[in-house]
């Protein structure tokens, strides 16, 4: 697609970002304050992230795959245990890359 | 009482640590936009446009996969959604101030510099100065965001595919999520995103993230009804 549609689709990406940002700071006296709507909030995050991460791990090249010889698969395992110990973004990171060479290494 | 110099000051040094998961999640977002079919310019640019890391990730991705303008738009709407919770949390230590400040501190309140001020907004003295912190972590982590997508984008070319070096998205992201997840409710409702995400992945012009998370969150509600002492 075009330079235009792209410059365009970043400009209006921004635009409803800093809306998200602006709104309870520019305009908090004028919108619900509904505990129902907080608490579908918190589920906001673990949603979209679990949504991000399956397809990284599951279907490469555009088709799943849950099969056990899937070295991205032990290395998010792997990553996983480490983050819960570690409570760390670049230990999870460090120890998932590490594993996904090794058993990339082993299987290949 | 601390001016507003100090006050920025005090932000900035509240933010430098942070920079340390910040600045390599920059350089890999780098690499991999361009690696995603992103031009070099448009990957730089989308992190002064956008300025949300795991959003322009997803946009990157949906970019590439040639996912039409309006869903790419919506989708990275959901991702930066949680923002509203940052924005209502620090809106009333802003709500003096002129609107230049507020316009500026909005475009600049992400994760990392949210979290790094609000302990000082919220369990500080408070003075007439105390945005002079946010905008120390803003701006901090501003900087450190638009150098390392740079330094991605550079190096970029320079990193062979066979490295893998794409799975680090997907670890980071596994990190945000053991650090994201508090009750069972939320596991739960980040499982069922990751098992409905995967046959929605045929679903046209991908839609599958959407629809993903809206079950996924669904899923977490109803969980929530289970949780002892859930408010």
């Amino acid at each position: 697609m075009s330079t235009g549609v792209l410059l365009l689709s970043m400009a209006a990406c921004g635009l409803v970002t800093f809306l998200i940002r602006l709104s309870f700071i520019a305009f908090g006296q004028h919108l619900p304050n509904d505990p129902r709507f907080t608490a579908a909030l918190r589920y906001v995050p673990p949603a979209i992230l679990g949504a991000l991460i399956a397809p990284e791990i599951f279907a490469l090249n555009g088709s799943v795959s849950l099969a056990p010889d899937n070295p991205r698969l032990w290395a998010a395992l792997a990553a996983l245990l480490v983050a819960r110990l570690s409570r760390s973004v670049l230990a999870t990171i460090a120890a998932g890359m590490v594993a996904l060479w090794v058993v990339q290494a082993g299987l290949g | 009482m601390a001016g507003l110099r100090e006050e920025f000051l005090a932000g900035v040094r509240a933010e430098l640590p942070l920079l340390l998961g910040v600045v390599p999640f920059g350089m890999i977002f780098g690499v991999l936009g361009l690696a995603a079919g992103l031009p070099g310019w448009a990957v730089v640019l989308s992190s002064s446009l956008i300025f949300g890391g795991s959003s322009q990730v997803v946009f990157a991705q949906l970019w590439g996969a040639g996912a039409p303008p309006a869903v790419s738009v919506a989708t990275v709407g959901v991702v930066n959604l949680r923002h509203l919770l940052y924005s209502a949390a620090v809106a009333e230590y802003l709500r003096a101030l002129p609107w230049r400040w507020k316009l500026l501190l909005a475009y600049l309140l992400t994760d990392e510099a949210f979290a790094a001020a609000l302990p000082r907004l919220r369990d500080g003295p408070a003075t007439a100065q105390r945005h002079g912190f946010l905008l120390g972590t803003g701006l901090t982590l501003w900087a450190g965001w638009q150098l390392s997508t740079l330094a991605g984008v550079l190096l970029g070319a320079a990193i062979p595919a066979g490295w893998s070096l794409d799975f680090s998205i997907a670890l980071t992201f596994m990190a945000l999520l053991v650090l994201s997840v508090h009750r069972r409710s939320e596991a739960g409702a980040a499982l069922v995103a990751a098992v409905v995400v995967l046959p929605a992945l045929v679903l046209p012009h991908k839609l599958g993230l959407l629809v993903a998370a809206a079950v996924g969150i669904a899923a977490g509600l109803w969980l929530r009804r289970f949780e002892r002492g859930a408010a």
